[in-house]
């Protein structure tokens, strides 16, 4: 526990002065605070750029800033450093894991204040999001454990981010993209937040999120076992 | 003495190949024990396999007597690492990073500043990692190593690329911690570095120990040629046998104040790896 609260509080003092990581962050909040005060169009649903953007958020800054973070201390040395001074590596991916989901879950209030959501379905919203965050933090893991350098890590993280965070936008214009994007989770969350006023978890939805949760976790188990970590 | 670290016919294999082939030795308590080889004979692979990140395909290696394979943290902490290219946080001070390190160590931060002060950054202690010199980076990794008080040292090229007054410094910090009782395990291909600090040197070439022992035995097995080179003040070099036959000639130009130098031919680690090898170390 201290090995993780130690990771943890690393991580907040190094992503502070790394740009690239703390864009992520900020970005989507930012993007919906502007957006949703400055742009009225007729017939636009409610809270449109609110819940767009949401889902853009989680399918983006967990999966791309875990396996930035993970994959620049595997080409820099630094894990390897810290698993020969007994870190396990269980306490290293939850000291960045957790930092990174509470950072998202920072960021997700800010998206929720934006909607105006409080009281129940703010609550709802995030956890909804916290789910999302999750998931994507996991398949970020996945990506930084199999990724020897952060080259490589970052042509596999982009085309994979790419595909969660615009398949809930490209679904809203294309109705064969939103059958297909029905079985992921950054678009079923993305429905959930539309819907989020009359929220109903049906059978098909749990059942599509606890597949992508199941495969996201096997993944991840099977690569943190690839990789020699257990 | 006991043996503080044990390897018995360590072998490692990448793709089939063999990188370290049934090799094995024994290192002392208190002794700074050197792996001297060119690049890619083994040294690092070897230090993976004695800290537990890399699992060996045979043989046996051991850590204060507790199998490498299954180190728990009570092994762990008697141990400190400098590795090849440092493992600092870049964006981190030089405070910071130590900082972090300590709350690994369950150490206090309050040795820090002292810490500092002995490797002479107390006054960088501000400075991310990234503005710092390269010497000054090995120093700080090299504080790093040496904040858990481990019993063990394992030194990666501690002083490769480095200039000869932060090599002095780091390799007097070194002596100072095998007074202290330390010992170090150090991989170098400085034989330089391996014949002034070392106690007892392995050469390891293409993952084989071609020789070991205390580099002034290494150095006097290989000593074939026995010779004496004198340089004159005209500037005349003389080579002679390094035997009482020489003595009246060396005593008679020693009269007559004609010797600018007097040097004998032994080896050096360098010479004695080229005669075994047929390569040099670089």
């Amino acid at each position: 526990m201290k090995n993780m609260i130690a990771v943890f509080k690393k991580q907040i003092k190094d992503t502070l002065r790394n740009k690239t990581i703390l864009i992520q962050f900020l970005m989507f909040p930012a993007m919906t605070l502007i957006m949703s005060h400055t742009v009225r169009l007729p017939d636009m649903p409610e809270n449109f750029f609110v819940n767009l953007f949401a889902s853009m958020y989680i399918g983006m800054a967990p999966l791309t800033s875990m396996s930035a973070v993970i994959s620049e201390e595997k080409e820099k040395n630094t894990l390897r450093v810290l698993i020969m001074s007994n870190v396990k590596p269980y306490e290293y991916l939850l000291g960045v894991g957790s930092y990174v989901w509470l950072a998202c879950m920072v960021g997700s209030m800010v998206i929720c204040a934006a909607g105006h959501y409080h009281g129940k379905t703010g609550l709802l919203f995030m956890g909804i999001m916290a789910v999302g965050i999750l998931i994507s933090l996991l398949v970020g893991a996945v990506i930084g454990i199999w990724s020897k350098t952060e080259m490589m890590a970052t042509s596999i993280t982009v085309p994979v981010m790419m595909v969660f965070s615009f398949l809930p936008m490209l679904s809203l214009f294309n109705d064969r993209i939103a059958k297909i994007g029905g079985f992921v989770y950054s678009e079923q969350i993305s429905r959930m937040l539309r819907g989020i006023n009359s929220f109903e978890l049906t059978a098909e939805r749990a059942g599509v999120m606890g597949v992508n949760i199941l495969i996201a976790a096997l993944a991840f188990t099977a690569v943190f076992r690839k990789r020699g970590l257990s | 003495m006991n043996a503080c670290i044990t390897a018995s016919r360590l072998t490692v294999r990448f793709s089939g190949n063999p990188v370290l082939d049934h090799i094995s030795f024994e290192v002392p308590e208190g002794m700074i024990f050197g792996l001297l080889g060119p690049s890619g004979a083994g040294k690092t692979t070897l230090i993976k396999v004695l800290t537990g990140q890399l699992c060996q395909d045979e043989g046996k290696a051991c850590l204060f007597g507790k199998d490498t394979r299954s180190l728990t943290a009570r092994e762990h902490k008697k141990i400190g690492a400098m590795l090849d290219n440092y493992g600092l946080y870049q964006r981190l001070s030089v405070y910071e990073n130590l900082a972090f390190y300590a709350d690994i160590y369950r150490i206090s931060r309050r040795v820090i500043p002292d810490i500092l002060k002995s490797i002479g950054l107390y006054e960088s202690r501000k400075t991310p990692v990234s503005k710092l010199s390269k010497g000054m980076t090995s120093r700080l990794s090299l504080a790093r190593a040496l904040m858990n008080n481990g019993k063990l040292l394992f030194l990666d090229e501690p002083t490769s690329g480095l200039d000869p007054v932060t090599t002095k410094e780091i390799h007097d910090v070194l002596l100072a911690q095998k007074r202290k009782g330390t010992t170090i395990f150090l991989t170098t291909h400085n034989m330089f570095e391996a014949e002034s600090i070392c106690d007892h040197v392995i050469l390891l070439h293409r993952g084989n120990i071609i020789e070991q022992g205390r580099p002034a035995d290494i150095c006097g097995k290989y000593d074939r040629q026995n010779k004496l080179r004198i340089t004159l003040t005209d500037g005349t070099e003389l080579t002679l046998d390094n035997n009482s036959t020489s003595a009246a000639a060396v005593g008679e130009y020693l009269e007559q104040n004609r010797i600018r130098a007097i040097h004998s031919s032994e080896p050096t680690l360098e010479t004695a790896f080229i005669e075994l090898t047929g390569k040099e170390l670089e």
